[in-house]
């Protein structure tokens, strides 16, 4: 068995009100030890007002192969977009 | 309006910490779940963005009755977008309102039994192709002056679950527009519909903010705890002053005779709904009242055996790849 320290990636909100980010990863032996080293290895700038850290193992990403099946459908529903309606200036804001 | 009659409750917790909360609140900061909250806070959330979130629920409702009637391909499309898209809106709010503490069963069965409320406005019925006009109109219009500052509000998850909503709502507005006039430059008959929904959907729409400020006795501590940005009159005054020349652009007259432009206040003096019809409806005694939670409750007992199959199917994989390693 490997005794390498599990890899976490690190989410930091920026600010009050915004969603955290994904900034990069680090090795870290438990959840508490990859907050202490988040702090360290990404926020010395006071970078954000927040972090939050993941076992990179249990992120499911999804395969750039599959970019054509996850996304294509959206290109011949250009009605879900506001601006596919004429709508006149004199009408205002809508 | 999505979330009308909220109760807002305050609660006994520690004076130091609450003085505490509210500083960071009329600072400007957010408030995210693991923060810690007063649990009348808490509550009047749960309160608020569940029935936010049911009101996006079954907000689907009287748009799918038309999505089988819709008059070309091309509108069937775009309504069948629209319905997809309410119901994107309630699984955020769902999402939203979680963080809280707060499980999603809980909150559907809260619906289905009569705890929780949906907006009242859903419970009216779409009678005509023109009332899909008229609810992307003066519906979604009307939420979207509501949602548009709860960008801004304190709760973190419910702001930006709002953020993403408003930019989704504004092709709602102007698809519904868009069939206003279409029906309202069309056929005599088809001017005589868009008039028609307009009639019927005029009042129901003024009742989306809720009831007249005075009456509003919650107000004052969500509004402190900025889970509320404004009054509802205010909301309903500049709904009006918006609406009206958009009626009078496509040629149709909002059913209250009373409707003058008052110069002093600069905007429009107009009749309020029939309050007692609302409280009625809020209720659950509207015109579809018992048909929308019906449909619910058909929804989700008629949904159960597909929530057990995937987590029987999930586990399946699971122990086969326990038994592969």
């Amino acid at each position: 068995m490997s005794n390498e320290w599990p890899l976490w990636e690190v989410f930091i909100r920026g600010q009050h009100g915004l969603s955290h980010r994904h900034v990069g990863s680090l090795h870290a032996s438990d959840a508490e030890h990859a907050l202490q080293n988040a702090r360290d290895v990404y926020t010395r700038r006071k970078e954000g007002v927040s972090i939050w850290v993941v076992p990179a193992a249990d992120i499911t990403a999804s395969a750039p192969e599959d970019k054509g099946s996850l996304y294509d459908p959206a290109d011949d529903k250009v009605y879900r977009h506001p601006t596919f309606f004429d709508i006149p200036d004199d009408v205002g804001a809508m | 309006m999505y979330a009308q009659m909220i109760t807002s409750e305050a609660t006994p917790d520690d004076p130091d910490k609450l003085a505490a909360f509210q500083a960071r609140i009329d600072a400007g900061e957010r408030i995210e779940p693991k923060d810690w909250m007063p649990a009348g806070y808490r509550k009047t959330l749960i309160r608020q963005i569940g029935q936010h979130a049911h009101s996006e629920i079954v907000g689907q409702l009287p748009e799918g009755n038309w999505i089988t009637r819709a008059p070309s391909l091309e509108r069937k499309a775009i309504l069948l977008a629209k319905v997809q898209d309410e119901a994107g809106h309630g699984l955020y709010l769902y999402c939203a309102a979680e963080t809280l503490g707060v499980s999603r069963d809980e909150l559907t069965e809260m619906l289905l039994d009569g705890r929780m409320k949906y907006s009242s406005i859903f419970s009216y019925p779409t009678l005509t192709w023109a009332d899909m006009g008229a609810v992307g109109w003066l519906v979604d219009g009307a939420a979207i002056m509501n949602q548009v500052p709860l960008q801004r509000t304190s709760f973190g998850p419910y702001a930006r679950a709002m953020v993403r909503i408003c930019k989704e709502e504004s092709f709602h507005q102007r698809q519904g527009f868009d069939i206003m006039m279409k029906m309202a430059n069309g056929t005599p008959e088809q001017h005589r519909m868009a008039q028609d929904a307009l009639n019927r959907f005029w009042y129901p729409s003024l009742m989306m903010f809720g009831p007249s400020d005075s009456e509003s006795v919650h107000s004052e501590q969500s509004m402190r705890w900025k889970i509320k940005m404004n009054s509802n009159d205010e909301l309903r005054q500049k709904f009006v002053d918006q609406t009206v020349p958009q009626a009078e652009y496509l040629g149709l007259t909002v059913p209250d005779s009373d409707l003058t432009w008052n110069d002093n206040k600069g905007g429009y003096d107009f009749t309020g709904p029939d309050w007692s019809e609302f409280f009625e409806v809020l209720k659950g005694n509207g015109p579809c009242g018992t048909e929308r939670i019906e449909a619910r409750q058909k929804a989700w007992d008629d949904g159960a055996w597909v929530r057990e199959a995937r987590l029987a199917h999930a586990a399946k994989k699971r122990a086969a790849k326990v038994a592969a390693e």
